[in-house]
């Protein structure tokens, strides 16, 4: 009487389930997955050899001028030397590797964000659905995305991409969403005043208006995409997290060390660099 | 059926708010009071019955207290806000009828607006800003270039355009939405309280230059404010509203002189009539009047005929050249071969039919001739005395004037 009787134990039977949905999708459903698959490379692979083509000295230069211009002449010289430090631990190739396929998951998070908050903003039952299924995949572990993903699109790169893409494209469209419905009430019927159509008052007023906030959520997405990129090394992306797993499997601490430190001093970059943007953009229309 | 001169014609305009307004139109014609209303059905009624005529060219003031409906009269009026019944006519067209299309060819052609809280967008430019209704429209970018710099330097605020709007004061960015509404050339211009967050002093000076500019470009105008000396100095005839309905209705010397009921008498009470009544209202006919061909003789025999020690001369084709005083053609009556209008004193008060009584009375204060009053082509229409403006100011409009003054 004490334990949950043995036979309302289902658990087996809903494994059994889903593990028989994922085959059915993977057998039948294989074209649609290539095609996703080829999609992404194709965005991915050129962004990749770009980074790797170019002259280290000149990536070097180009992220300091970047941050230079978004966070002030101090944090340039501090993401130039985080860069140097990175390369002197001879982790530049995994870093592009790693940003490459942040910035890839990034941009489909933007691609696909963007007019999904705009719609939430816009429709309030489909706000209304989308809310839990955003809880969801925020508070999944992100481990649970890497089966799926590894059995749809098979080990590598693509299916790194887009496990990183469900965890981390939540922030965008909660914030688009967020910013376009704050946008302030007066401009926005200023705008519907002089006559301007519902797609006039989105595209001159309304996202204008949601600039601060949307970059807000960009830079958050950035920031889960890097940490989702490290784990998805489990799944074969090679990334600085690569370097931390084999430190683990190893029990190298130096390894685990230099690819945690390199981690960090990307996340710091990216992030000072984004957010630094979404500050001046706040600062245009606030003064 | 209409007058052609009806520019908006609004009829029996209700606009009531809540989950079902049509329903509760039973319970209204059955005497409900807003408070049952309220409490029975969540509705609460923002503009009840309301129908008014504006002619062209008018400014049309509708004045009321916070909550009396005069916004949402305004919003019904292009319909940012739908009336729940009732017809409002622009040029014979209701527009409570038009469809999305015609409702946006109507708001980027005829009809637009100024905000109180301006409404201005801070990403773009003071150039930018006052486009936007051009823009939207789809105008070339020649034609949206002269027709946003004509209403910029109109605004006076030329030099600005590469402002961003967050640097502008307050009464700048309300120039700016005033720009904004008359780039688009509408012929009805609807302020929705456009000097209520600017201080008193800016406020003042915002409404002179309304008073200017309304001359110049002839334009139907719907005002809301919540100041009734606002209302009253600039509106043609002024709607005062409570509680959803129109109370008052008539010219600001009718409000002033014949308040319709207690609720209107209350809010006139503190009005300094000085300010608000024009001298049109109380002149009367110039006394003496002599052309400059006359002789100073014959002109110092007017004047003792009626009594008085001062003339008008005017010229003849009744332009107004100036004020003669009895005194100074007595000093001057030599030879009997001067005439009137060599000995004229030119530099005598005048003003226009629609000055303040107030304006005048600083004017008499200065010199004791009375007022002559003029048209704008310089024809004598009339004189005002002080004693006259004394006794139509009443009370605290002639303690004000002669306080200045002594």
């Amino acid at each position: 009487m004490l334990d949950f009787p043995k036979e309302w134990d289902f658990g087996w039977e809903v494994i059994k389930f889903i593990d028989g949905v994922v085959e059915w999708v993977v057998i039948n459903w294989d074209p649609f997955f290539s095609a996703i698959n080829s999609g992404v490379l194709h965005i991915l692979l050129p962004f990749e050899r770009f980074l790797l083509l170019i002259p280290w000295w000149v990536f070097i230069i180009l992220i300091g001028f970047i941050a230079w211009r978004a966070a002030g002449w101090k944090f340039g010289i501090i993401a130039v030397s985080f860069l140097i430090a990175m390369s002197f631990l001879g982790l530049y190739d995994l870093t592009m590797s790693t940003l490459a396929i942040v910035l890839t998951a990034s941009l489909i998070c933007v691609i696909l964000g963007l007019p999904l908050g705009i719609a939430a903003a816009r429709n309030n039952r489909f706000d209304e659905l989308l809310r839990p299924v955003l809880d969801g995949m925020q508070t999944l572990p992100s481990f649970v995305y890497l089966i799926p993903a590894l059995m749809l699109f098979g080990l590598g790169k693509t299916p790194a991409v887009m496990a990183t893409t469900i965890y981390a494209i939540p922030p965008i469209i909660r914030l688009t969403n967020l910013g376009i419905r704050q946008a302030d009430a007066a401009v926005v019927e200023a705008g519907r005043a002089f006559g301007a159509t519902a797609s006039q008052l989105l595209r001159k007023i309304q996202i204008p208006l949601a600039m601060p906030t949307i970059l807000a959520g960009l830079n958050q997405t950035i920031m889960m995409a890097l940490a989702m990129v490290v784990i998805a090394s489990m799944i074969g992306a090679k990334t600085l997290g690569t370097e931390v797993l084999n430190g683990i499997a190893r029990l190298e601490v130096g390894r685990g060390f230099t690819g945690g430190i390199s981690i960090v001093f990307t996340a710091i970059i990216l992030d000072r660099i984004s957010q630094g943007f979404a500050k001046k953009e706040r600062r245009v229309m606030t003064r | 059926m209409s007058d052609k001169s009806h520019k908006i014609r609004c009829q029996e305009v209700w606009k009531i708010f809540g989950p079902n307004p049509e329903s509760v139109f039973d319970l209204i014609e059955n005497g409900a009071s807003k408070q049952e209303l309220m409490e029975k059905t969540g509705h609460v009624i923002a503009i009840r019955d309301v129908s008014f005529e504006v002619q062209e060219n008018e400014v049309f003031v509708v004045m009321g207290l916070s909550g009396s409906g005069k916004s949402t009269l305004a919003r019904c009026i292009n319909r940012l806000m739908e009336p729940t019944r009732g017809s409002i006519y622009i040029d014979d067209t209701d527009i409570a009828k038009m469809n999305d299309q015609e409702l946006r060819e109507l708001r980027r052609h005829k009809l637009s607006m100024v905000f109180q809280n301006f409404g201005l967008l801070p990403h773009r430019s003071v150039f930018d800003n006052v486009a936007f209704g051009l823009e939207v429209r789809g105008e070339k970018k020649e034609a949206r270039y002269k027709k946003s710099q004509e209403a910029i330097e109109l605004v006076g605020l030329k030099g600005w355009e590469r402002s961003r709007i967050n640097e502008l004061s307050g009464g700048m960015q309300q120039r700016v939405g005033f720009a904004r509404a008359l780039a688009v050339g509408p012929e009805i211009l609807l302020m929705d309280e456009p000097f209520s967050a600017l201080d008193p002093l800016i406020r003042r000076q915002m409404q002179e230059e309304f008073i200017n500019l309304r001359q110049q470009l002839k334009k139907t105008v719907i005002f809301i404010t919540h100041d009734l000396l606002e209302a009253l100095t600039l509106g043609d005839r002024v709607a005062i509203m409570r509680d959803g309905e129109i109370v008052q209705l008539g010219t600001p010397v009718e409000i002033v002189n014949n308040p319709s009921d207690d609720y209107v008498r209350e809010f006139v009470k503190d009005v300094p009539r000085g300010k608000v009544l024009p001298v049109r209202d109380i002149m009367e006919e110039p006394l003496v009047v002599i052309t400059e061909e006359q002789p100073v003789a014959a002109a110092i025999g007017e004047m003792e005929k009626k009594e008085v020690d001062f003339a008008f001369v005017v010229d003849s084709t009744g332009i107004f050249k100036g004020a003669l005083t009895k005194e100074h053609a007595i000093d001057t009556k030599d030879n009997g071969s001067v005439k009137a209008g060599e000995i004229v004193e030119r530099e005598c008060p005048t003003a226009l039919p629609n000055a303040t009584l107030e304006h005048c009375l600083q004017l008499v204060a200065e010199c004791n001739i009375p007022v002559a009053v003029l048209d704008e082509a310089q024809r004598l229409q009339g004189m005002v005395t002080r004693t006259a403006i004394i006794q139509a100011t009443g009370g605290n409009g002639a303690q004000n004037g002669s306080n200045g003054k002594r």
